[in-house]
């Protein structure tokens, strides 16, 4: 931004209409998240007021018709198939991060990123309908029913690492050139200049990447509506069928009504703020992590 | 001794990368082999143009093609203009460390931490019922304008903070007024990433499904004007899938005909960043 207190350039009409405008636009943008957050509460009220928080996890099943709000097991559903898939795919997108920077010909690195960044467009009802026609069959053969916790893991997972894959790459990218060679100089072979200096100087921007990847898993909706098989049951087994809280919303959403609509807004306003949280984490990390980079 | 360990210790983890590099990749080539086997046999100009008939087992998707361009076509017309605004004024109108630019950005981070089925409850509450646009075309566009909104201004205005200061500097100093500068320095300089913003947010628009079911609705007919209910290409497979028996091969073929799109959008973008050298400066 270039301005002076005393502004001595032609002050027209024209800028006044330009930088009022631009103003307005911004506010309405800026004011977008809170008008979100505002329509979420307001819908969810009566959830809020007739039903109240805790029968959300003391209630006895899930009936919304019948007057019956349990959320828990599809609250259990979206922790297991998110954590899993987040576990499943850290270490392969860290791996393979690795794999690009330190152990691929150039031109094999360059297609495999290249690859990944096409993996990461893909739409997600793309990948649930491949898991719906390819993956769940599978499963289902060599352990019935098939859509399982196992199957929305696997999708998920499969999502995520791309994310996760290009923050990484990106923040080993970042690690100064002197570093390699200073590790280089000392002897250090492939193996420990990867594991102490490569991997501490980008944990940060590692972890904010799994951050990311777990808001997108917790959020993502259209793979494991698909794959899950959205039987509403706290799993016990992987090969159980689950439902999460997005499967839920997409289900019910269409014909909900009164209490029941004000209790799947109530459940899209807590996955809110659990994104929210995860995200602004992942956020705060990001600023340090630039800001101890450029030192 | 130790140097032998040594050795077994790095031969080991380079099996194990390739090894992990492999996973990576099996299911990918898998997908898209899926999706071009059984995709591509279906796949005819017919296919592309003619409507669907007996709920999308036959026929083809025409319409849902027209729908998805003109919910595209809603969503561009109003986040392109609102995020140029925002990205002008977050960059030419306050200084980085301003309050409410942080402010702004802020919020704006979050937004697009969002999930979209959070996005879709929104879109309904206010676009279908408050706004009384029901489950319409207008209310498919104008939900996923608000998901595209915050990675279009992050792009739009980082492309506006890599001018040099020496342009701004001079065009104060030749005495061109703000607005001037806008339209005759800024903008054009501005344009590649301009273009690479807006095909981003055009991707993630295509590619969106769990925030178009309930604010845009399922009908597969052509539409007739915006306040129609439309079916995009993501909701078509969507539905093809789960709730048609039998809709499996056209859903393939749909498959590829959305990947295929995304594909073009996503080189198009990477071809125009790296032409103008600006890969390295816009978030990816």
């Amino acid at each position: 931004m270039i301005s002076s207190s005393s502004n001595i350039s032609p002050h027209s009409k024209r800028d006044d209409l330009l930088s009022g405008s631009v103003r307005f636009l911004a506010l309405t943008a800026g004011g977008l998240l809170l008008l979100v957050i505002a329509f979420l509460f307001y819908e969810s009220w009566p959830a809020l007021h007739h039903i109240g928080l805790t029968r959300f996890f003391s209630d006895p099943d899930w009936y919304p018709t019948d007057n019956s709000y349990r959320l828990t097991s599809m609250v259990w559903g979206t922790i297991f198939a998110s954590t899993g898939a987040v576990l499943l795919a850290s270490p392969l997108a860290i791996l393979s991060a690795l794999f690009c920077h330190f152990y691929a010909p150039p031109l094999l690195s360059r297609w495999f990123r290249r690859m990944v960044e096409l993996l990461a467009g893909i739409p997600s009802v793309v990948f649930g309908f491949w898991g719906l026609v390819v993956l769940v069959p599978m499963i289902g053969h060599w352990h019935p029913p098939g859509p399982s916790l196992l199957a929305g893991i696997l999708i998920l997972a499969f999502m995520i690492m791309p994310t996760i894959m290009l923050v990484a790459h990106t923040s080993i990218a970042h690690v100064p050139l002197a570093y390699i060679h200073s590790a280089s100089a000392l002897g250090f072979s492939r193996w420990s200049m990867m594991w102490h200096v490569i991997l501490p100087t980008t944990k940060v921007g590692i972890f904010t990447g799994i951050l990311l990847g777990l808001a997108r898993a917790l959020g993502e909706t259209m793979a494991v509506l698909m794959v899950c098989g959205n039987v509403v049951q706290t799993p016990s087994r992987l090969f159980d069928p689950i439902r999460t809280l997005t499967a839920n919303i997409a289900l019910e959403m269409g014909y909900a009504l009164g209490d029941h609509r004000a209790a799947l807004f109530m459940s899209g306003l807590f996955l809110m703020g659990l994104v929210v949280l995860f995200v602004s984490m992942a956020e705060g990390l990001r600023h340090r992590n630039t800001y101890v980079a450029t030192k | 001794m130790s140097r032998q360990s040594n050795h077994v210790q790095e031969y080991c983890l380079t099996v194990i990368i390739w090894t992990a590099a492999t996973m990576v990749s099996i299911p990918f080539i898998w997908l898209m082999g899926d999706l071009l086997w059984n995709g591509w046999s279906h796949l005819s100009f017919n296919f592309v143009f003619s409507a669907p008939l007996n709920a999308g087992r036959e026929g083809g998707i025409g319409p849902i093609l027209i729908s998805t361009l003109l919910l595209v076509g809603v969503c561009m017309g109003v986040a392109v203009p609102m995020g140029m605004g925002t990205a002008l004024f977050l960059s030419e109108y306050t200084r980085h460390d301003h309050v409410l630019g942080r402010l702004i950005r802020g919020s704006l981070d979050v937004l697009a931490g969002v999930p979209s089925i959070v996005f879709g409850l929104f879109g309904n509450a206010l676009f279908c019922q408050v706004l009384g646009f029901g489950f319409s075309i207008l209310s498919g566009g104008l939900t996923l304008a608000c998901m595209v909104l915050p990675i279009l201004i992050r792009t739009v205005e980082e492309s506006f903070r890599v001018i040099s200061r020496e342009q701004r500097l001079s065009a104060a100093a030749l005495g061109l007024s703000k607005s001037t500068t806008i339209r005759t320095i800024l903008l054009p300089a501005a344009i590649p990433g301009l273009l690479v913003g807006g095909i981003l947010g055009l991707g993630r628009a295509i590619a969106e499904t769990a925030a178009l079911i309930f604010t845009s609705g399922y009908v597969d007919r052509m539409p007739e004007s915006l306040m129609d209910s439309g079916r995009s290409l993501a909701v078509h497979i969507y539905d093809l899938s789960m709730n048609v028996a039998g809709g499996n091969p056209h859903a393939y073929a749909t498959a590829l005909v959305l990947v295929s799109l995304l594909f073009m959008i996503n080189l198009s973008s990477s071809w125009i960043a790296s032409r103008w050298t600006l890969s390295n400066q816009l978030p990816t």
